[in-house]
Formats: structure tokens, sequence, C-alpha cells
């Protein structure tokens, strides 16, 4: 015996929300990207969490998928970041506003 | 109250502490070495859930890999923003009231659900299992997700090269 099944939920949803804040809230885009990585880390927990729950292998299946897409989105997001601030000179979101009327 | 219900709360709390404390923190190289200590404990989570394989990988990929790209990253481009000093309410106060909000919808669902009542047994699925399960059914998906990192790499070379082409341009 473990903990209860919602005790994981709670702990996956506690993260998740943690990165959501960081993602509403920073300005920085390293910190968004970042708190990206911190939600896909809980939603993995959850996987987990169920596939253990019910014995089926997909949940843990679905976590190996996330982890793929995480280590992509974080190159091409990196990259992204890169390209803007050498053309900006600033990595703050406020200071995107070339489209600005 | 087992020896793994203990190993559970501890690490969810040190989960927890870790993430809040890397999300706050100005300087984003402290923000990375924070979460290194999250994805860690991630990581012995998913070896007490019975995933050692997910585990190796989670620490790998996630606690190894990606953040040392952000270490790079930061450590090269001095990436810093001018964000106010402490935490104004105009900039914090909507994303805590929508993490407050979504938190306790969240909690709700888990804790009222006759579902989540059920307590977790321990299991374990050794990596070979693992593997042999993935590559028998689910091999197309990890073609796409091959496919997805070549992509990657791909966009994350061209996007490199047209900027430095650019700014030599420039010089």
């Amino acid at each position: 015996m473990i903990v209860p099944y919602s005790h994981v939920l709670v702990l996956a949803a506690v993260t998740f929300v943690l990165g959501l804040v960081c993602v509403i809230a920073r300005r920085n885009l390293v910190m968004t990207l970042i708190g990206i990585e911190v939600m896909m880390n809980g939603a993995a927990i959850a996987f987990i969490a169920s596939g253990l729950r019910w014995h089926q292998l997909e949940g843990q299946a679905f976590v190996l998928f996330i982890i793929g897409v995480a280590a992509t989105e974080v190159s091409v997001g990196l990259a992204l970041i890169i390209g803007a601030y050498r053309r900006v000179g600033s990595a703050d979101a406020d200071t995107y506003s070339i489209l600005k009327g | 109250m087992t020896v793994y219900s203990l190993i559970f709360y501890a690490l969810a709390v040190v989960i927890v502490i870790a993430t809040a404390l890397a999300i706050t923190r100005r300087n984003p190289i402290h923000a990375v070495v924070y979460l290194v200590v999250s994805f860690l404990g991630s990581g012995i989570l998913f070896f007490l859930l019975g995933a050692p394989f997910l585990a190796a990988v989670e620490i790998i990929i996630y606690a190894g890999a990606i953040m040392v790209l952000f270490l790079f990253v930061v450590m090269m481009f001095r990436i810093e923003t001018a964000e106010p000093k402490g935490y104004p309410w105009r900039q914090w106060g909507p994303a805590l009231l929508v993490g407050v909000l979504f938190l306790s919808v969240l909690c709700l669902v888990a804790f009222r659900d006759p579902v989540g009542r059920a307590t977790l047994e321990t299991a374990m699925v050794s990596p070979r299992d693992f593997g042999r399960f993935v590559f028998q059914k689910y091999w197309l998906s990890i073609e796409v997700i091959s496919l997805l990192l070549f992509l990657g790499l791909l966009a994350a070379i061209h996007l490199g090269k047209v900027q430095r082409e650019k700014a030599e341009e420039e010089d």
C-alpha cells in the first residue's frame, strides 16, 4: 500500500498549477519555458499514477511521449528565444511590441 | 502508514517546495538549479510508483539534458530582464487568482470522485516488459516521436543559422 490515488492527483495538480502561475506571471521568456516544463512534469506524474491505479501500461507509455515532446519543445523554444533576443536585444515578453499601432 | 507512504509525502513536500522556489527566483540560473532538485524528486517518485525505466529517463533527459540546455543558454546569452523587484500585485494577482481557482476545482474533482479513494498498491514494471509493450503496441507513436525530434533538430539548426547570417551582414 502506498497512498490514496487522490493524494497523488493533488500533487500533480499542485505542480501543474505552479507551472501555470509561472507562465502567467513571469515576464522573462526563459522562465515562461521553465513553467511549461513544470506543467508537463505534473501531467507526467498524473499519468504514471493512473497507470499504477488501473495496472495498465498505457500510462507509462504516454509519459515516454511527454518527455520526447518536452525535449523537442525546449530545443525549438530556446532557439526561438535566442533569435528574438538577438533581434530585439531583450528576453522580456513586454518588449515585443513591434505590431503595436 | 507504511514506509512507502512516508517516502511519498516527503517527496511531495520536496517537489512542491523546490518548484515553488524555482518559479519565484529572479535569477534564471537559481531557478534552473531548484528545478533540477524538483525533477530529481519526480524521478524518485516515478520509481516509487513502479516505473524504473521512466525514472531513469526523467533523470537523464529532464534533470540532465533539458536543464543543462537551459543553463547553457542562460549563461551564454546573459538573458536578464528588468523584472520589478518583489512580487507586484498587478503581475502576480491574476496568476494567483487563476491558480487558486484551478487548484480548488482539481482538488474537488480528485477528492469527490470515488475513483480517487482507491489505495495504490506497489507494483513494478521491468524495463524489458515496458519496452516490449511499447514496441508491440505503440511502435507507430515511437516513429512519430523520432520524426518530431528530427524536425526539432532541423528547426533549431535553421533558427540559429539564419540569425547568424543576418548578424554577419549587419556587421
